[in-house]
């Protein structure tokens, strides 16, 4: 997701406090604006660091943990600047409160490869401003100057007198202290934990089953739900028997909702037997024949309709109009769901006193809370919620339709209950990844070297129904996102989006623009590459004098995949740049094609600039699990509609990569010290069209409409 | 009544015979450690052992396992090769979401019990049956074969 916010246009300056916490702690936070800081009361405290007169240190999460790495990540850049053992840390998740953990947004949200982006300067302030008041505690009480004394592992140190004295002693004190006006940061080059490979503060408990996601939440009296919601898109229930249901063992309570219906029962079993035993009877609606075509026409015709103008370097609409080598293609992104380990799931309990109680993982906390209290009819603070570690988020948590769902249930039963969605139900009611028509053009000059480039988007725009104050006049920055600072260095250059939202309900999904740009964009490059005759790599880099750090990944990716090589019939290597979030990468994908047209892919290789790194490690494992899930999108990834029914409904339709489908991964990361770059994203982004690239220079079938598909690669 | 031996330790199920294992460790035994993710033992997710052979729990009938052996991800750490791959697995940095991996560690340790030096073919065939979406395989594979060679496995 791309927001308004992105680093470099909010101020890098954080409004710090610190107070006495009940039980003698220090509590720390910050907000991005000066007048919150100063009207924050000693509960909104609660953000960040809590550090307890027995030297305990609880961190609260401003940002979710869904497998991407933040749950370190943060700690480390606070313990850096706090001088603190990354493993005396203890993390809790944070409480919905969009004004204390929402900034700079106001909005409680983790997603759009943001977390370093926006947390890199101010979790180092908000730690480095613990220290200073700690050591002027600390100097105040050994009437020694400040700047005499040290951090280091908990404690404040004079080396002078050899005295030194732990944390825990001087929070009393230390919370009697201003923050000083000037918070002094760390030389990068003085850093002991960030950019330093840390282990992961989650890994214990998710290798011996202690790790809680919201899926495991238990409530005494918990009961558990299992809904079907309308087959068809739009569909309403008529009507429901459930006579056959209500004898079944451990069935409480059928409850029918306006477009779902739900058994509640003792467990999930049950609950699954009863609602197989209901006659349900639809209102299927107006897209009772909808079919994926109808939605393919939709969005290909939509590209004849005027859009937002995303780029208009020079014009490029006159420039492909005059003589040239003129190159064109339509490509098609096709729906996709996020297809989450754990499946939508959600515990609320409506207590009689007019509280509610709700256990989940969410990407929104706050929204999940409000949206929640909507249905429950009870005001925001009359509800509480309970994150926890999610099992896999992609983008389909920072929607709250299964918790909404979950409190409408639960509103019609008595004590807790669970609703648990089923894998079909998942697949089926996945908010998707839209299905996007593009078309590019470009016009090459004698030498094939590309005088204008044109690229037209249609689809559905998440931003819009997400957060309509980030769309940019009008025009949604996701949607272009990659598009817009297409990097090549093309005179004329044009880049257009059509807002069409068509029928399906539509959601982020990993890489969001840049995953569904990149893929028709650096195709497109290596068909304008073969036009010109040239090959894939001299030609991008013979448009990058300007892009040094897109030059240089593209070299690096290259050279260690061993770029010119020759490879055996029906191999191929194709290569691929990535410009986004921040960050740059190159990958470079190896492939065999059977045949019969499978596709083998046996390697890929990723050169990554992502400026200042925090985590190799998980810089690293980003990269991994982004090819894999962007692997499985392009080699698999389809979701399709009949008679407005998605037709996929489990692994054996919606297949997933697997282990021996895995390529090796080889990461090399450029080092840098620009300004951090998003991580979660960029290897999704970056592997579609270094994938059809490969099948390209293996098979000589050009891909334009993922997923890759055997008919298509047949050996002629 | 149903009685099991999970991780040692009898217990006894007011449960009909044709209900998953795996509902009966979530929603009767409370044990969440094993998860829930397809419900047609296409994923994994729900992976325990019953003697030591790993199954898928999400559509197996308790009734078929009554009076056998079950380990789950909370019990498996008590085993050589349970320990060895959770440990492996926090060496090697493998999770990331966390969802799959007591399935995948479940997997993981049946397979190095019997086989210490498993090969890539050894590997992909055991892991087979179990999806991680995050896309950790590379890791697994390596923690697998860091967890074969471990020393804690000799003369187990």
């Amino acid at each position: 997701m791309n927001t308004p916010y992105a680093p470099g246009t909010v101020s890098r300056r954080s409004f710090l406090k610190v107070a006495a916490a009940a039980g003698g702690s220090l509590m720390v936070g910050f907000w991005p604006v000066e007048g919150e800081a100063a009207a924050a009361t000693a509960a909104d405290l609660n953000a960040f660091i809590a550090i307890g007169a027995d030297d305990s240190i609880v961190l609260t999460m401003p940002k979710v943990e869904m497998g991407q790495g933040t749950y370190t990540s943060i700690p480390m850049l606070i313990a850096e600047e706090l001088e603190v053992d990354l493993d005396k840390i203890q993390l809790r998740h944070a409480p919905p409160n969009a004004k204390v953990y929402g900034a700079p947004f106001g909005d409680q949200f983790t997603g759009g490869s943001l977390t370093i982006r926006l947390m890199y300067e101010p979790m180092r302030q908000t730690g480095a401003a613990a220290r200073m008041v700690l050591v002027q505690a600390a100097a105040n009480e050994w009437k020694v100057p400040a700047d005499s004394c040290r951090a280091e592992h908990g404690e404040v140190v004079h080396a002078a007198s050899g005295r030194r004295v732990k944390y825990g002693k001087l929070v009393a004190a230390a919370s009697q202290i201003a923050v000083p006006e000037k918070i002094a940061l760390k030389d990068p080059k003085d850093f002991k934990l960030v950019g330093k490979p840390a282990k992961r503060l989650d890994a214990k408990g998710k290798t011996d089953g202690s790790a809680m996601f919201g899926i495991d939440a238990q409530a005494k009296g918990l009961k558990v739900a299992v809904v079907a919601a309308s087959p068809v898109i739009g569909g309403k229930l008529k009507s429901v028997n459930d006579a056959k249901a209500r004898k079944l063992r451990g069935v409480r309570q059928v409850v029918k909702l306006d477009n779902a219906v739900a058994v509640v029962a003792d467990n999930y079993w049950y609950a699954k037997q009863g609602l197989a035993a209901l006659d349900i009877v639809w209102d299927e609606g107006k897209y009772a024949r909808l079919t994926t075509d109808d939605v393919r026409n939709t969005m290909v015709a939509a590209l004849k309709k005027p859009g937002h103008i995303a780029r208009n370097d020079g014009d490029a609409l006159k420039a492909l109009a005059a003589d040239g080598k003129r190159v064109e293609a339509l490509y098609i992104n096709p729906m996709l769901a996020h297809a989450t380990m754990e499946p939508m799931n959600c515990t609320v309990h409506v207590k009689g006193d007019g509280t509610a109680e709700i256990w989940t993982g969410s990407q929104v906390p706050a929204r999940a809370r409000d949206d929640a209290a909507k249905v429950l009819g009870l005001a925001p603070e009359k509800v509480t919620l309970h994150n926890h570690y999610i099992g896999g988020g992609f983008g389909r948590r920072l929607y709250t339709d299964y918790v909404t769902q979950a409190a409408a249930v639960a509103k019609q039963v008595k004590g807790p209950v669970k609703l648990v969605w089923s894998r079909e139900e998942d697949i089926q009611h996945c908010l998707f990844r839209g299905l996007y028509a593009h078309s590019v053009s470009a016009s090459l000059d004698a030498q094939g070297k590309p005088v204008a480039f044109s690229h037209k988007i249609a689809g559905p725009s998440n931003l819009a129904a997400f957060a309509p104050g980030w769309l940019k006049d009008g025009l949604d920055i996701d949607n272009v996102e990659g598009s817009d600072i297409f990097s090549y260095d093309i005179p004329n250059m044009r880049s257009e989006y059509t807002q069409e939202d068509g029928p399906v309900p539509t959601a982020f999904w990993r890489g969001v623009g840049p995953t569904r740009n990149m893929t028709v964009l650096e195709s497109f490059m290596d068909e304008l590459a073969l036009k010109a005759g040239q090959d894939p790599l001299a030609y991008r880099l013979s448009m990058l004098g300007k892009q040094p750090r897109a030059a240089e990944v593209l070299k690096v990716a290259a050279q260690k995949a061993g770029w010119g090589e020759k490879l055996p019939a029906r191999s191929g290597r194709g290569i691929a740049l990535m410009r986004a979030w921040g960050t740059y990468l190159a990958q470079v994908v190896d492939v065999t094609v059977s045949d019969d047209g499978e596709v083998a892919v046996k390697r890929v290789v990723c050169a990554v600039d992502c400026g200042q790194v925090v985590n190799p490690d998980t810089v690293v494992a980003q990269i991994q699990s982004g090819i894999n899930y962007g692997l499985t999108a392009g080699l698999f990834g389809v979701i399709t509609l009949k008679d407005g029914r998605v037709e996929q409904s489990n692994f054996h339709d919606y297949p997933i990569l697997r282990m021996s489908q895995a390529p090796k991964i080889d990461v090399v990361l450029v080092q840098s010290s620009e300004a951090p770059g998003g991580i979660g994203e960029p290897g999704t982004a970056g592997v579609g069209a270094a994938l059809t690239n490969a099948v390209f220079a293996a098979t000589g079938v050009r891909v334009r409409e993922m997923p890759l598909r055997a008919e298509l690669l047949k050996k002629v | 009544m149903i009685k099991l031996t999970i991780n040692g330790k009898p217990r006894t199920f007011d449960v009909p015979g044709d209900m998953p294992l795996l509902w009966v460790l979530r929603d009767e035994a409370h044990m969440t450690g094993t998860k829930f993710g397809c419900g047609m033992a296409l994923c994994g997710a729900c992976t325990v052992h019953v003697d030591g052979e790993a199954t898928r729990s999400c559509v197996l009938p308790v009734s078929a396992v009554a009076g056998k052996k079950i380990t789950t991800i909370e019990g498996i750490g008590a085993t050589p090769a349970g320990k060895a791959t959770q440990a492996a697995w926090l060496k090697v940095e493998v999770v990331q979401c966390g969802y799959c991996q007591s399935g995948q560690i479940m997997s993981a340790c049946a397979l190095i019990a019997k086989n210490r030096q498993p090969t890539d073919a050894d590997i992909d065939d055991a892991m087979a049956g179990n999806i991680c979406r995050c896309g950790t395989y590379s890791r697994i594979r390596e923690a697998i074969k860091d967890a074969a060679a471990s020393p804690l496995l000799k003369g187990a």
